[in-house]
């Protein structure tokens, strides 16, 4: 039993309660109240099983922007739940399915931080932990470098091909944004592309409109 | 799963424990305030002391872990909250952020 467990369970018991919380309060501005500390209690828990930049991202987004822009809409349509709805049991139903499903599906992945686990055997690693490497002489990311072109050539030799990346841009990243995943990358820049065009529609200022001037 | 990970990895001293253990509960007395507060304000002062202590959480995270550079994040945890509130309670009094 070690420290960060303990601090983990509590983390996410409180994360239950929160989430819960959010769901049942009948104030909405309570709820959106609610989802912003959901959001820190997260943001903690990701940088405990770090992913530091997952946590960044709930931190601000989660509990900076979201909330901003809930209570913008708060502001606008008054903080009142009208009508509540009675469980939908076929739903609940679905969504227990599903949950037991993902749980299950937990059940093959390796042990957190584990030395063997796919993602840190897989021969690209070796090169994504390289990604400071400085080109000076006697320096010993030098060293780091010489080892890990060594190590690139190895592996072209027994592969076939000259390097990791297939003949690729030589950095990880780009490579494997732009090259590996590229069609991934383009329909995610055309979404966030759409999503900026319908903003600026929505919230331009128009004669006559509520929102004159625009809500920001 | 959780109870296989490498003792190594995570070395924890004791007095540390007991201070996250410590802040964890102030969350849980100010999450209690979140839900039951009666005014608005009772929760949005809440969510501002939670965004505290969940800085000083990841700053003792970073001792536990025995990496000091999550100092930083827990520097910019805080610069992130302050602004936060003050949007939102800007908001709540003027209905616009400008």
């Amino acid at each position: 039993m070690n420290g960060t467990l303990i601090i983990d369970l509590i983390l996410l018991a409180l994360v239950l309660v929160a989430a819960v919380a959010t769901v049942e309060v009948r104030n909405l501005f309570a709820a959106t109240i609610l989802a912003s500390i959901y959001s820190l209690l997260m943001a903690c828990f990701w940088t405990t099983m770090d992913a530091v930049d997952v946590a960044y991202t709930e931190a601000a987004v989660g509990a900076g922007i979201s909330t901003i822009l809930l209570i913008g809409t708060l502001v606008l349509t008054g903080p009142r739940e009208t009508v509540r709805k009675a469980v939908h049991w076929p739903a609940l139903l679905v969504c227990l399915c599903v949950g037991a499903l993902l749980i299950y599906g937990t059940v093959d992945m390796p042990a957190f931080g584990a030395k063997d686990a796919p993602a840190h055997t897989h021969p690209l690693y070796g090169g994504f932990t390289k990604q400071d490497i400085t080109k000076q002489p006697g320096s010993k990311g030098a060293e780091d470098y010489e080892t890990y072109l060594a190590a690139q050539e190895a592996h072209g030799e027994a592969h076939g091909h000259g390097d990791y990346f297939h003949g690729h841009v030589p950095n990880q990243v780009t490579s494997i944004i732009v090259a590996y995943r590229g069609y991934d990358t383009m329909f995610e820049t055309c979404v966030i592309f759409t999503a900026g065009i319908g903003m600026i529609v929505l919230l331009r200022g128009r004669r006559g409109n509520p929102l004159k001037g625009g809500l920001l | 799963m959780l109870a296989q990970v490498e003792l190594s990895l995570l070395r924890t001293d004791i007095p540390s424990l007991v201070g996250g253990v410590a802040l964890l509960l102030g969350i849980s007395l100010l999450l209690v305030r979140a839900v039951a507060g009666p005014t608005t304000y009772d929760r949005i002062l809440a969510m501002n002391a939670i965004g505290t202590k969940a800085a000083l959480l990841i700053a003792l995270l970073g001792f536990i872990t025995e990496r000091p550079d999550f100092l930083d994040i827990a520097l910019a945890y805080a610069i992130l909250n302050f602004v936060g509130t003050i949007a939102i309670l800007k908001f709540i009094r003027h209905r616009r952020l400008g």
